[in-house]
């Protein structure tokens, strides 16, 4: 069975480490802070200005003042702690942040990304994700292995305006856990129940398979 | 002590003219200067140029100002949640440049600093690339960004004294401090104006040399963009 949305964010809460500062783009991203080990120590620092982040506010609680990079109300944590965006894109920049996670539409064998805009149809913006992929030493891609229509979103090459070159360590789909390595991906692990035959089907880039390829454990 | 005061947003807007480029701080609805966008819809000026991380919704903040057609071009990270500057964008009506939001944020930076251009990594690669000096530095890559020009900057805090000292409150600090003293004249509107040597000198964010013109606005609607709650 592929993985949900929210057993993807499971698989790459294993991947948070005791001490780390982590930042959580939208969407799936958003959804790993529910599943990171309580016995370990993590911040989560949104681009807005937070270190702390903590979980939505309870209903009647809500502040304007304080929200997430996603514009939604949320709450500080004992030790949080509030800043500029200068000086918070200087942690992300000045490589501070240990880990970031975000989503993307498509991903290249060489570690491109894409993520912001399909020309004639969606124009959104960057916003902080071109920063992110620049400078973070550690980044995740939380995303699905193919696109509505079915295309694979693991390619030789990308085919939307790009967000960063060369970036990309590691991908985590509803089907498997990717890693690049020398402008090629190599599968690591595959979805329970999933077989290494779907996976190769779903991947349009060069795909690595070694002979034994274990089963994620959620 | 140099006063800051002015009376009221009509004083604090004084000198707006169309065709200026403005600086506006806030992220998504959060801490953004509600009162000096009202004057600025009131004044109906026109052929404005943006600098905003983001553009507001279709009828709250940065919207109401693209609603009149105010604005001949946006400089953005983000603009995801507004449909009519999507459709102006679209049909050509708007210019609008997007850059990412800590390029933004440094430019900003750079010009409150004095410092004309920086490099940054961020978008060596991409389109916000192109037409861009690039140089590596330590075996990576980087694009040359240049310094904010803007007339004027509308920013938005939580208290300020009559010396033109602010405090910003949570996340509604966001890109404001940065914006201070980015332009020829700031202009700083306060949710509580108190007699300068009120605040503590320690824990004052950004010193009243940055800002030009302060007022306590006549009232915040605050919105949120996105509630979300957890059950009890």
């Amino acid at each position: 069975m592929a993985l949900t949305k929210e057993q993807i964010a499971q698989r790459i809460a294993k991947e948070v480490k005791d001490g780390y500062y982590v930042n959580l783009g939208i969407g799936i991203p958003t959804l790993v802070a529910n599943f990171v080990r309580d016995d370990i120590e993590v911040e989560f620092q949104s681009e807005n200005g937070i270190l702390g982040m903590g979980p939505f506010p309870f209903e009647g609680e809500e502040d304007p003042d304080l929200i997430n990079a996603g514009k939604q109300t949320i709450t500080a944590l004992p030790g949080a702690s509030f800043f500029d965006s200068a000086l918070s894109f200087s942690m992300i920049r000045g490589q501070h942040v240990d880990l970031t996670i975000l989503g993307a539409m498509e991903v290249a064998q060489n570690g491109d990304i894409a993520n912001w805009k399909i020309p004639g149809k969606m124009v959104k913006g960057m916003g902080g994700a071109m920063d992110l992929v620049a400078s973070a030493e550690n980044i995740i891609v939380a995303m699905m292995h193919t696109n509505r229509a079915g295309a694979s979103k693991l390619l030789k090459q990308c085919s939307l305006p790009l967000t960063g070159v060369n970036c990309v360590k590691k991908i985590v789909t509803n089907l498997a856990v990717l890693e690049i390595k020398e402008d090629k991906f190599h599968l690591l692990e595959r979805a329970p129940g999933v077989t290494v035959e779907e996976i190769k089907k779903a991947t349009e880039g060069d795909l690595i398979i070694p002979t034994e390829v274990p089963e994620m454990s959620l | 002590m140099i006063t800051k005061t002015v009376k009221n947003v009509t004083e604090a807007c004084k000198g707006v003219k169309d065709g200026m480029t403005f600086m506006l701080g806030g992220f998504g609805l959060s801490g953004i200067p509600e009162n000096a966008i009202a004057e600025l819809v009131r004044l109906n000026v026109k052929d404005v140029t943006c600098i905003s991380n983001n553009a507001g919704v279709d009828d709250f903040g940065l919207g109401l100002l693209l609603q009149k057609k105010q604005i001949k071009k946006m400089i953005s990270s983000y603009v995801g949640e507004n449909a009519e500057f999507e459709r102006q964008m679209l049909s050509g009506e708007l210019e609008v440049e997007l850059i990412p939001q800590g390029t933004l944020a440094q430019r900003a930076r750079a010009a409150q600093s004095g410092i004309p251009a920086f490099y940054t990594p961020a978008g060596y690669g991409t389109e916000v690339a192109e037409g861009k000096e690039s140089r590596e530095f330590n075996g990576k890559m980087h694009i040359l960004e240049h310094a904010f020009k803007a007339d004027f900057a509308f920013v938005k805090a939580w208290k300020g004294d009559t010396a033109g000292n602010l405090i910003f409150k949570g996340t509604a600090r966001n890109f404001n401090p940065n914006m201070c003293g980015a332009a020829n004249i700031t202009v700083a509107e306060v949710e509580e104006l108190v007699p300068a040597g009120s605040l503590d000198p320690n824990q004052i964010h950004i010193p009243g040399i940055l800002v030009q013109r302060i007022f306590e606005g006549e009232k915040y609607e605050k919105r949120i963009e996105q509630r979300t709650v957890r059950k009890r």
